[in-house]
């Protein structure tokens, strides 16, 4: 094929494609920014005429709401970002829960529809299409009165040996006091990470090399719980447990996750786990078949198959849609105003309407939503990049 | 957010953003003769204010004032458009011109008057926040409620009071925010909170229509705010602002001077009351200040009554609502609901 005289230096004919090309972006731009400044001036003109007023001011004004349920100290003299930041923490602590949850379920649900057992095969069949077919606003609903109906009220709650609780104010359960055994017990297994990491590499390679099977996941493992346990006795093996107690109208003490929070997170994870089950069972079915016959010559049991040779190779396949799948869990939490979970959209609702700013209040809605989006997407890039097919 | 609320909000939005510049002083007016209706921004399902029933008539005190200014406006009480909003949505609706007025049980308050593009016209119905528990709960006082989990709507003025009454008597009240009223209630009957907050009137029509059986539940003793309930319009249209509020204020007047859709047909032929004569227009025209007909207040009466009989009708002590007319009375019967003269 021959090949073309690369175009010359400058060149600023019409004739000239590189020329034409930058006209072309140029005008592109422009008309683009000229309706987003018209768009911007529009509102601001129209809001001025009317008497609204406008800013982000109020982001450093008292909130003067209080918050169901926040994982860092929140008053309600705080000021309105702080409200906004517990919102988003709220958003991401179902999001990230939801992702490795649904993650796992997914991906048994896609293997199980390879099973040899019909039984086995059909429910994971019956489970996708009943769970992706309905709308998630519902599944959400129906969860949450569920929950708060079946669930025994607080003053005779189900409870496990006085240490996990199970009433209508959610699912309670004892954690440790925090002290110094348990700040040198998360250093401990801080310190030990890395050797863990380096002990899982070395043993890789040495099996690369001399074909000596060593233990890549439970040694590891055991290397960061014996640097916390010796934390733990460093600090003086504290025992001390903050137990929930049922209160007269609330359960006091220890931690507990809300009948809220418990029908965001098993809605999203029922609905999303439907859909991921889906591109797993896509991704398998994508691996040719004679890699498991390659598998079985070799020797390897059929879920060392799954294990070593089909997952691996299906995974080129999953991780593009399967990252849709966990933007769309992110972006579906902002349901969970329904059903009462302060997650950053609830959050904003609120200052909105105490406020009255609601193209500020939209905008970081949408912000918010972008950020988290674009972090994950681009976080499995690099992880799709990473387990692509390195071609040598 | 794929579906549902912030899909219907970012459309308001939307049409705010793209919304071209604002109406001129009187323009409302005009744009409602020439459509023949008005366009009423209402409650999306509140029994007593304003609900909908089966064949999709509307009713209520929020709504009768709507058909009241259409009345006087348009000479038909029942050309109206009714648009059922959310709390959230209601101010973006009525700044983005999608509605004339807002009757939707709003709490007129000075940071809404000052900042969002809006004026209260007067209140049409004097609340307070209060508390709905369970008689079972045993609960007498809302002070007794320490560390509750309340269940309240989103969009309101009932968070931040709420949040006040809780810091100032050491409550440590935990509020369920609900986008929707109806899952508010639903989260509180299921027993998931102990209480269920919003102004009294809410609580009544919530006790009365929604509860299984009103007598399971009771409205604690302790109203915890003020809660003027009122239209609001637009700002930068005077002579509109000047109509709707003129309309309530004579309804109220009205009830002052005997003044029913039973008599002011009678009255308006032969009363010899300077005041009756001048509210039905037999006397001086006061319709024609106002841009209307001489028979403007005549017709609203006809259609709705006076501001009275739309208590007595909708949430009075003769409705399932049964809520006494307390400090909704006229002023010299020992109530807060005092008309400037129409003169």
């Amino acid at each position: 094929m021959a090949t073309r005289p690369p175009p010359r230096r400058r060149d600023w004919s019409w004739r000239s494609q590189a020329f034409r090309g930058l006209v072309y972006q140029v005008l592109a731009a422009a008309v683009i920014g000229v309706a987003l400044w018209f768009l911007a001036s529009n509102t601001v003109d129209n809001m001025r005429a009317r008497g609204i007023q406008s800013g982000f001011g109020f982001l450093v004004q008292p909130a003067g709401f209080d918050i169901g349920e926040s994982l860092i100290p929140y008053d309600a003299l705080d000021q309105n970002w702080k409200a906004f930041l517990v919102g988003v923490l709220n958003t991401l602590r179902v999001a990230f829960v939801g992702i490795v949850l649904a993650t796992g379920l997914g991906t048994l649900l896609g293997i199980g529809r390879f099973s040899r057992n019909a039984i086995v095969r059909g429910l994971c069949y019956g489970y996708v299409e009943l769970f992706r077919n309905i709308p998630v606003l519902l599944q959400l609903l129906v969860w949450y009165l569920f929950f708060t109906d079946i669930l025994p009220p607080i003053s005779e709650p189900f409870t496990l040996g006085g240490m996990i609780y199970l009433s209508k104010a959610g699912f309670s359960f004892p954690v440790p006091v925090w002290g110094l055994g348990q700040a040198l017990a998360a250093a401990g297994a801080a310190v030990c990470l890395p050797i863990a990491w380096y002990y899982r590499r070395w043993a890789i390679r040495q099996f690369e090399l001399t074909a000596r099977v060593r233990s890549v996941f439970l040694v590891p493992v055991a290397i960061v719980f014996a640097g916390s346990i010796l934390g733990w006795i460093a600090g003086g093996a504290p025992t001390a447990w903050n137990y929930p107690a049922p209160g007269a109208f609330s359960m006091e003490g220890g931690a507990s996750a809300t009948p809220e929070f418990l029908g965001v997170l098993l809605g999203l994870v029922l609905y999303t786990s439907a859909f991921i089950a889906e591109v797993v069972r896509a991704g398998i079915a994508s691996v040719a078949h004679g890699q498991v016959e390659a598998a079985g010559s070799l020797g390897l049991a059929r879920g060392q198959t799954m294990r070593l040779v089909i997952l691996p190779q299906a995974l080129r396949v999953i991780i593009p849609p399967i990252t849709s799948q966990y933007l769309n869990l992110t972006k579906n939490s902002s349901l969970a105003v329904a059903i009462g979970y302060p997650d950053v959209v609830s959050i904003a609702t609120t200052a909105l309407n105490n406020t009255g700013r609601a193209v500020e209040c939209i905008t970081i809605i949408m912000l918010v939503y972008l950020t988290t989006s674009l972090s994950t997407a681009g976080f499995m890039n690099w992880y799709n990049n990473r387990s692509a097919i390195k071609e040598r | 957010m794929t579906a549902g609320k912030p899909l219907a909000l970012a459309s308001v939005l939307a049409a705010a953003l793209l919304a071209a510049a604002p109406a001129q002083a009187g323009k409302t007016l005009d744009a409602i003769k020439a459509r023949g209706q008005l366009v009423c921004g209402v409650h999306t399902g509140l029994a007593g204010f304003s609900a909908a029933d089966a064949q999709g008539n509307w009713s209520g005190l929020d709504v009768d004032v709507c058909r009241a200014i259409a009345a006087a406006v348009l000479g038909d009480g029942g050309k109206v458009k009714f648009v059922p909003l959310t709390a959230q949505q209601r101010f973006t609706a009525l700044q983005s011109g999608e509605i004339d007025i807002l009757s939707r049980n709003t709490t007129w308050t000075l940071s809404r008057d000052a900042s969002l593009g809006v004026f209260f016209i007067g209140t049409t119905y004097y609340d307070g926040q209060g508390f709905m528990v369970p008689v079972k709960s045993k609960v007498k006082s809302a002070k007794q409620m320490k560390g509750a989990t309340v269940c309240v709507q989103s969009g309101t003025t009932t968070e931040k009071n709420m949040t006040d009454f809780s810091r100032a008597n050491k409550l440590d009240l935990k509020p369920v925010v609900f986008e929707k009223i109806e899952a508010a209630t639903g989260a509180y009957f299921s027993g998931r909170c102990t209480a269920f907050t919003t102004d009294a009137s809410g609580l009544a029509s919530v006790r009365n229509k929604e509860a299984k059986n009103p007598a399971e539940h009771v409205i604690l003793p302790e109203l915890i705010s003020k809660e003027p309930l009122g239209p609001a319009v637009r700002r930068g249209d005077d002579e509109w602002f000047t109509i709707a509020k003129w309309v309530v204020f004579g309804l109220i007047e009205s009830e002052e001077y005997g003044i029913t859709q039973a008599n002011v047909e009678k009255l308006m032929n032969e009363s010899q009351d300077p005041v009756v004569m001048r509210i039905t227009g037999k006397s001086e025209d006061m319709g024609k200040l106002l841009g209307l007909d001489r028979d403007w207040m005549v017709r609203a009466i006809k259609a709705v009554g006076n501001y009275g009989e739309i208590f007595e009708r909708n949430v009075g002590p003769k409705t399932a609502l049964n809520l006494p007319r307390g400090v909704n009375a006229q002023w010299n019967k020992g109530g807060l609901m005092y008309a400037p003269p129409v003169r």
